[in-house]
């Protein structure tokens, strides 16, 4: 058995690795390795917690640990990596799920209003990140619609839930214990909210409440840590809020929005914008590839069409055809492509894309004058000239990159829909635009058998 | 209430610092391995469900809140390295790719 002092120095220790590890997650060099040390630190962090005088029995932690271990693994090893996003949100929501329970158990103990408050506020984070994020990975993985869903009185409705269930929570603190009536209804409530927060969100403006809600799992197990007078879970669930609350605001800032507008506007309501008129050039595949043959420099701007299609195989393929005959090609991904962060980065390693190649919209967009051909592979909304252009356009004032600033450009889209904002897109009629019709994997591969005499 | 909180409080502070300064610097590149990676992290809470689940001689209603937390938590910090090491696996620079 180890004593208390004993197992707060390994918790340091495990905390020192937690903190290397994300230290050495920001560059793709180190960040396997970073990994590595990050889950030997959770290592350490479990086996002297097994050690400690606290830990009675070992029969339901081995059942309830092989049986978690297994669902893990497999899921983790059979993923698809244009499933990751509905994959993060299940984990988040298991997380909160998590710390709900252990703050709950906490209540068993003997404990004071301190505990309590923090029990309520572990219960509340974590139960509003599991509901929430189950109805993510619904909005991801298409089980449900993923358009936002609103109705009329939707504020005051998310008013009224947030009222009872603070009431709920003061009423619990008041006289806190473990079968409390006002317990469940804080559990009830909070789960409730969860949905409700959730359902207005409609899909591209899922990297922001992904964020968000990673950001929360880890704030529940830091509530938690509170509850059970632990310092690793302080530590290390205070350091995923911050990671995931720096992510929320990146993802913010990419979309020019406040998180408030995010989270609480059903978007794409105002409909002010200038109609856009002009001729749409459509080309064909072996014209498309005239022109990309005698490239000297070629940029991929993947969009969540893109994961739709599972281009991103094909697109890389492309890419490694035209650096053989010579161009430059390189791949411009917007911080917000995508349902997650990072979402078209991942998809393209996964394509056996060197991370080299993969620039930022701030590193791109002063190259792009220089850039002979620019193709837009499922992207819309990121390439609108009227977030720059059209004050009163709904997307005025988002960052996008300029793909109309390139010598020409090709635009690969199904049909003329509009993007997930409802918004027309000036860069389909511009004057070096021509639009490649039809579904994006198909129109490579026949660019592609065009390279293949 | 005593100085615990006091601690513990300080140790929130300092934590949430460093949190921001590590996390600021990470390349969009990486924002979903860093995002699965936190996520892992966040599993952390799986040392409460442990004291939990193991924290009696007998099974009462604690008892299976907390192997239920295990459960769940030990599919957050399993998926969640294994997924994460898979992601970087296909990170590999130019170098790298010619190599092969």
């Amino acid at each position: 058995m180890l004593n208390l002092v004993a197992i707060n120095a390994a918790y340091i220790v495990a905390a020192g690795l937690f903190i290397f590890g994300l230290k050495m997650l920001g560059h793709p060099e180190s960040a396997r390795r970073g990994n590595f040390l990050s889950a030997v630190g959770m290592l350490i962090a479990i086996v002297v917690t097994l050690l400690s005088e606290g830990i009675l029995t070992w029969y339901w932690i081995a059942v309830c640990a092989v049986i978690g271990s297994v669902i893990g693994a497999s899921a983790a090893r059979l993923v698809a990596m244009t499933s990751m996003p509905e994959m993060v949100a299940v984990f988040n929501g298991f997380g909160g799920a998590a710390s709900l329970l252990v703050a709950w158990a906490a209540l068993f103990d003997s404990y004071g209003l301190f505990v309590a408050i923090t029990v309520t506020l572990s219960v509340i984070i974590g139960g509003v990140t599991f509901a929430g994020s189950v109805i993510a990975w619904g909005k991801l993985s298409e089980v449900m619609t993923s358009r936002a869903i609103v109705f009329n009185g939707q504020r005051i409705v998310n008013t009224l839930l947030l009222l009872a269930l603070l009431a709920c929570a003061v009423m619990f603190c008041l006289e806190p214990s473990a079968q409390s009536p006002y317990l469940y209804g804080v559990i009830g409530l909070a789960l409730i909210l969860g949905i409700f927060v959730v359902i207005p969100i409609g899909g591209a403006d899922m990297p922001v409440v992904i964020s968000l809600l990673n950001s929360y799992s880890g704030l529940a197990a830091c509530a938690a840590g509170f509850a059970i007078n632990n310092i690793i879970l302080i530590v290390a669930g205070s350091l995923v809020g911050a990671a995931g609350i720096i992510l929320t605001n990146i993802m913010c800032k990419a979309m020019n929005r406040s998180l408030g507008n995010v989270l609480f506007s059903g978007f794409g309501a105002v409909k002010t914008a200038m109609k856009v008129e002009g001729e749409v050039k459509p080309i064909s595949a072996g014209d498309a590839y005239l022109i990309l043959e005698a490239a000297n420099s070629v940029t991929f701007v993947p969009g969540y069409g893109m994961a739709v299609a599972q281009a991103q195989h094909v697109v890389c393929e492309l890419g490694e055809l035209l650096e053989a005959h010579g161009a430059e090609v390189s791949y411009a991904i917007h911080p917000v492509a995508g349902r997650m962060p990072g979402h078209m980065n991942v998809l393209l390693a996964e394509a056996n894309v060197s991370y080299d190649q993969l620039v930022e919209m701030d590193d791109i967009n002063p190259r792009l004058p220089s850039i002979d051909v620019a193709v837009v592979i499922g992207a819309n909304d990121v390439v609108n000239p009227s977030a720059r252009d059209d004050e009163g356009s709904p997307i005025y004032g988002m960052p996008i990159i300029n793909v109309d600033d390139a010598k020409t450009v090709f635009v690969l889209k199904r049909s003329m829909a509009s993007g997930f904002a409802g918004v027309d897109n000036p860069l389909f009629m511009g004057p070096n635009t021509r639009m490649l019709f039809g579904d994006a994997k198909a129109s490579i591969s026949e660019i592609i058998s065009e390279f293949k005499p | 209430m005593d100085l615990t909180f006091v601690y513990l409080a300080l140790i929130l502070v300092l934590a949430i610092y460093l949190g921001f300064e590590l996390i600021s610097k990470v390349p969009a590149t990486l924002h979903t391995p860093l995002m699965s990676g936190a996520n892992a992290i966040s599993g952390i809470t799986i040392v409460g469900a442990l004291l939990a689940s193991g924290g009696s001689e007998t099974t009462t209603l604690a008892t299976w809140l907390g192997a239920a937390a295990v459960v769940l938590a030990t599919i957050n910090v399993v998926g969640g390295y294994l997924v994460t090491d898979r992601m970087l696996g296909m990170f590999r620079s130019r170098t790298e790719k010619t190599d092969e």
